[in-house]
Order: structure tokens, then sequence, then C-alpha cells
């Protein structure tokens, strides 16, 4: 009998809170947002990306009153197996149709994969990897809001045109840093400039002062920060202890967010320079936008990723309505291909056959504090890059689907 | 009925649960729960009955998910021979690592055990093969044997069954084999075996190796089960992962950190909608079981069994 208590017991442990798992069968739209909801690139997705997908479902059912459309959320923590296991749940049982932001390329390469193998929808706005036009597409997903080559030769061809035509580099040690790096100086030479030097530092840094007076010492006019999230933010704050910005040198960030420039405050900030793809103050629908997600996000300002989710929420929705169907999904994304794209905040553009977005970048400059004249007024626009020039040409990216054809 | 007599018929019974499970739970989630648990499992043969704790043995389990993943995708490689390389480099790598470890003990031996584990971890960021935080995606499951398709969720569910319950009755095996009494004679009063003429390092080393190869095929399965290898497998963080799965279901009892486990990876999966809650209820668990479940659940569970018999 004990024993019997004991094995009931460890019964229960063993299928503690597992729950059947039905087949959903609702007629209706699910669109997963999978982000970080906890960690690192919570400010410049996280919570705020659901928030958009929900207002670009609200949006969309003004004009389309009655459609079943759903919004889940869940974190991924950055790590691709949790991704690669929520998405599977997501497709398998829960009914998800598409999943949404997809932020550390890591999660949106393992996740993209999964859509292709259950023949569902993955629209990345999140991650940067341009990897996922390149040997990574699939015909079931598409890149949105920016990737790194785009950033890389944005404000690499940038700068070089508006006079800072010799650079420097501050490099993290592994193939992301190194990937900017390269993207970078080969557009800086093909302009005419030139690259004086590179220092790779350790991944995860936090102290850079060597590396800075190396850079200093080299007397370029731009230094190149080829790293991303806490390290380049670090560099900048260190530079900033250096008065390497007033010492006339310039900081080019390859990949800052508007969430990063917030974080670090304008007087540390001001004068790096740097390339997104969308920014809140320039239209009144996107000053709209943003009053509309501040009031719903103690006070915080969207960033591009975040209106790349709208974004590609609206065109989603509305391919599946032209279509009639969301069972598909090569099919849906063959129809996104295929339609132009037109919305509020990133306005009209068109998805290319690799799965790329095509989108005007903008090369900013952070504003000095005494230009700041309000919450989140932080971006001057430097330079607008036409779409046509931002993105990797569809010949160099080696993307299965197309180099077929 | 006696203690071991019980045990056998837990297991059994349990076993009987996994067999049945993907019909009930999410066959990916429970494929997740059973690598983590041979991890768990393979981690516990050396804290709970060697009584060393290391803090690395994420090299292993990153290690070979990362060779089986390269084997696997690039080299084209059968899956059952992906695994079985991962879980041989596993071995080498944990014979190496063995041989300079085991001559510290305690706190010594975890940072020696943590520093080589950084250094693969480095290895796995900094290496052409590994890409970088992207780590190897899209590998592909395959055949096994060359005719049973693991493709198919269910299919490859019984096939991780299967490689756990190896891994777990090599365990089990080890643990009630003379060669396992040598150890918990080592882990009580290491003196004292030496004393009575055993050569402990040999007996720490084999044990060590074990530990490491089994924990090496639990990544190895994963790296087959989720098709990539990552960075969060090898990074030190997993580490301490093992050890809070460990601790939460009972040290050096059998089933302990396999329950440990599989409640630590229901945790993250039922909260994953919470954000950091999840880090923060992991905590919270974790100081009610070390306060109120000093043996962890299972041991906890276990003791009571025993008391009620007397």
């Amino acid at each position: 009998m004990r024993s019997r208590g004991l094995i009931a017991g460890l019964m229960s442990i063993g299928l503690a809170a597992t729950s059947a798992h039905a087949v959903d069968t609702s007629e209706g739209i699910k669109i997963g947002v999978l982000t970080d909801l906890s960690g690192t690139y919570s400010d410049l997705s996280g919570a705020g990306s659901v928030w958009s997908a929900k207002q670009a479902v609200a949006d969309y059912l003004k004009d389309h009153p009655g459609a079943k459309i759903e919004v889940v959320q869940a974190d991924h923590q950055n790590k691709p197996d949790i991704a690669a296991n929520t998405a599977r749940q997501w497709f398998d049982t829960d009914g998800v149709d598409v999943i949404v932001d997809l932020v550390t390329s890591s999660t949106a390469i393992a996740v993209v994969n999964i859509a292709k193998e259950k023949n569902k929808v993955a629209l990345v706005s999140g991650a940067g990897s341009s990897d996922l036009t390149g040997k990574s597409c699939t015909p079931n997903s598409i890149h949105w809001t920016y990737d790194t080559y785009a950033l890389a030769t944005g404000t690499g061809s940038a700068v070089v045109k508006t006079g800072g035509d010799s650079w420097f580099f501050l490099t993290a040690d592994y193939a992301f840093g190194q990937a900017l790096e390269r993207d970078t100086s080969a557009v800086v030479l093909k302009n005419g400039g030139k690259v004086l030097g590179s220092v790779k530092h350790p991944f995860p840094a936090q102290d850079f002062s060597s590396f800075l007076l190396q850079a200093q010492a080299s007397k370029a006019k731009v230094i190149g920060l080829a790293n991303a999230g806490a390290d380049t933010t670090n560099a900048i704050k260190q530079a900033s202890e250096f008065g390497i910005v007033q010492g006339g040198q310039s900081l080019a960030g390859l990949l800052v967010f508007l969430s990063d420039v917030h974080a670090l405050g304008l007087k540390t900030a001001q004068g790096l320079v740097f390339t997104e793809s969308w920014y809140w103050d320039t239209s009144d629908a996107n000053r709209a936008f943003a009053k509309a997600f501040s009031a719903a996000n103690n006070g915080k300002y969207p960033t591009m990723v975040h209106a790349g989710v709208y974004s590609s929420v609206i065109h989603y929705l509305k391919a599946v309505d032209a279509l009639k169907s969301d069972t598909d999904g090569a099919a849906v994304v063959a129809k996104m291909k295929e339609l132009p794209t037109d919305d509020v905040l990133y306005g009209k553009g068109t998805v290319r056959a690799d799965g790329r977005k095509l989108h005007d970048m903008y090369l900013f400059e952070v504003k000095k504090p005494e230009e700041s004249k309000g919450p989140y007024d932080y971006y001057k626009v430097r330079a607008t890059i036409p779409a046509a020039d931002a993105f990797r040409p569809l010949a160099e990216g080696n993307c299965p689907l197309t180099a077929a054809k | 009925m006696n203690g071991k007599n019980l045990e056998v018929l837990v297991m059994a019974g349990l076993f009987v649960l996994l067999l049945a499970a993907p019909f009930v739970v999410y066959p990916v989630l429970m494929m997740q729960m059973l690598c983590f648990a041979l991890f768990a499992s393979a981690f516990n043969l050396l804290i709970g009955y060697v009584g060393l704790l290391s803090f690395g043995h994420a090299m292993f389990f990153g290690g070979a998910a990362y060779i089986t993943a390269h084997t696997v995708k690039v080299m084209g490689f059968p899956p059952e021979a992906g695994i079985l390389a991962g879980t041989l480099a596993a071995a080498v790598l944990a014979l190496a690592t063995g041989v300079l470890a085991i001559r510290r003990q305690g706190i010594y031996f975890a940072m020696v055990t943590l520093a080589l584990a950084q250094m693969v971890y480095f290895y796995c960021l900094q290496s052409p093969y590994t890409g970088g935080e992207d780590g190897i995606q899209g590998v592909p499951r395959g055949r096994m044997f060359g005719m049973i398709d693991l493709s198919n969720d269910l299919t490859l569910y019984y096939v991780v069954l299967a490689i756990f319950t190896f891994g777990f009755f090599v365990i089990y095996r080890t643990i009630h084999s003379p060669f396992g009494q040598v150890l918990k004679a080592i882990r009580e009063n290491e003196p004292r075996a030496i004393s009575l003429g055993y050569r402990v390092d040999q007996y720490k080393l084999m044990a060590f190796v074990l530990s490491g190869t089994l924990a090496g095929l639990a990544g190895s399965t994963k790296a087959i089960v989720f098709q990539l290898a990552s960075l969060t497998d090898a990074a030190w963080q997993m580490s301490g992962e093992v050890v809070l799965m460990t601790l939460l279901g009972g040290l050096g009892t059998v089933i302990g950190p396999a329950v440990g486990a599989i409640l630590i990876i229901l945790m993250q999966e039922k909260f994953k909608t919470l954000g950091d809650w999840v880090l923060v209820t992991q905590g919270v668990v974790f100081v009610l079981t070390v306060l109120l479940f000093r043996k962890g659940i299972a041991g906890e569970i276990a003791a009571y069994a025993t008391r009620i018999r007397r």
C-alpha cells in the first residue's frame, strides 16, 4: 500500500501541470509574438512588440469588422531552444498561424526553419542577421525591419559621403562583430574612404579604455563600433568619458536603437551617427502611433522594431484577406511578396523574392542636449538612403530560393 | 518489501508513464525533459555519489551538441553516428579535463572545471565551425539506421526514450555495482578509502568520464531533437541550471535529478508568458526546496517512505 502511495506521488510529480493538448480548430487567425520579455532586448522589442501587434490587429479590424484574430505572446529568453520549442508547440497544438518579432538572430533562424517545416509564416522584425535573406532564407519567412548589411552599408556610405572618410573599427571578437566590420569597411573603401585600422575586443567586454585609446591615437575621423547591445552602450559611455567626440572624432554605431540612446542619455550619446529604418518624429502618422504607444507602455517610445512588427502584421492580414485563407504558409508569403506593402508607419514598399522587405533607411545623428525639445526628441536625419541602395543586391545574398531561377 | 524492490517498482511505473506520456503531453516538450533528465542524472552521478561538484558540465553537454550538429549537418552523418560522435567527443573531453580536475577538491575542483568549461565556451563562440552566436541551425533529423524516419515527433520521442533509458540504466547499474560502493566510500571518507587500498584518483576519474560521457549523450540527443546547437548549451548558466535541477529533485537519489529536471523544464514552459517572473519563481521554488525539503523532493519522499515502513 505504502509503495503504491509513493508511486502515485511520483506519478503526480511527473505529470504535474501537464495539460491535454487539444488541436486548435478555430477558424480565426492567431498571431504569436515571440520575443524577449525579460532580458537585454526587452526594451527594443519585448512588451512593446506585443502592443504593436495588437494595435495592428485593432486597426485592421476597423476596416474588417468581424474577423477573428487573436494575439498570443511568449518569452524566448533569447535562447534558440526555447524559441524552437515554443514555435513548434504553437504551430502544432495551439493553432498559431504566424510568428512575429523574433529578436536575436539565433532564435529567428531557428523559428524560420520550423515555419518552413510546418508550412506556417515567420515575420522577423527584431533580429538583424542578413543570413535570414541569404543562406537561411525560406519561402515561409520575411525579414522586415532592417538587417546588418543595410546598417553597415547605410552608415558606411552615408558617413563617408558626408565627410567622414577615415575609419577605425572597434570590433567585438566573434562572428557577428567581424561580419559587421567586414561589410562596413568594404563600403567605406568603395566610397573612397580609408580604414586606418581596427582593434578586437573580447565579447562581452566591460572595460574599453585601452581600445578607445588606440582608436583615439589612430586619428581616424570616425570610430566604427562593430558590436551590439551592452558592448555598444559601454563603449559609447567610456568614449564620452575620454572626450572622444569633443576631441573631434565621431562615433558611428552599427547597431543602435532608440532605446539604447534613451538609456545612454543625450549628454553621453550626442553626435553618434547610425542607421535605422524608422523614427517616430518623421510624420504625423508616426507621431500619433508613438503617442498611443507611449501612453500604453509607461512613457516609452516605439523603436523601429515595434513599428516593424506593426507594419508586418498589417501586411500579413492584407495578404490573408486577399487569399481568403491562412492555412498554407508559403502561399500567404507568396501573396505578401506579390502585393505592394502600404501602411501608415513604413509607407509604400515591396517584399523581394528572397523575403527582404524594402523601404528607405535613414542615417540619424543624436542631438545635443540643448537641441532636444521633449521626451525622446533625440534624432536628426542626416541622410535618407533610398530603398534601392539600402539593402544587399538580390544576387549577392545567395538565397537558395532565388539562386534556382 | 525492501528498498531496492520498491525502487525498481517505482522506476517501472515511471517507465510505463513515459511510454504513454506523448499522447497526453506535447512530445517535443517531453523530449526536452528527457534530455535534461539524463543530463541531470549524469551530473548527479558525480556530485551525488562521489561528492565532486563540477561547475563545468555544460562543456560536455554543449560540446557534444556542437559535434553532433556539425557531423550531421556538414559531414552528412546519419543521426545515430552523429550522436555517437558527440558522445565520444564528450568522453575524450571528460578524460582530458578529468585528469586535471580530480587532483583538486571542493571549491578548487569546481573552479578548475568552470575554467575549462569557459575555454570550451569561447571556442564555440569563436571557431569558424560553430556559427558564433547563431549556433549551428537547421540540423536535419534524418533517418536512424537508414530506416527510422525521425522527422515524426512521436517516432523521435521513442528513440529519445530509448536513449534516456539506456543512459539511466548505465547510471543505475553503476550506482549499484561494487564500483558504485567504492565511489560512495570515497564520498563519505576519502582518507579511509585510501587506507583500505583503493586508488581513489582512478575511481574518481572513471566516474568523471562516465558522468561527462552521459552528459554528452544528453547534449547530442538534444541537438537532434531541436535541430540546433547553440551557445546556451555551452554557457556557464547551463552548468548552474543542472546543479539547480539536481538539488531540487534530490542529491544522491536515483530518480531525484530526473524529477528536478522535469520540474524546472515545466516551470520554464508554463511561465514563459510571464517574462521576468520565470527566474523569480525558479528562485522562490529553489529557496523553499532548500528550506523545506533538505534532501530534495524525491529524496524527501524516499525518506518519508523509509520512515513509515519502520
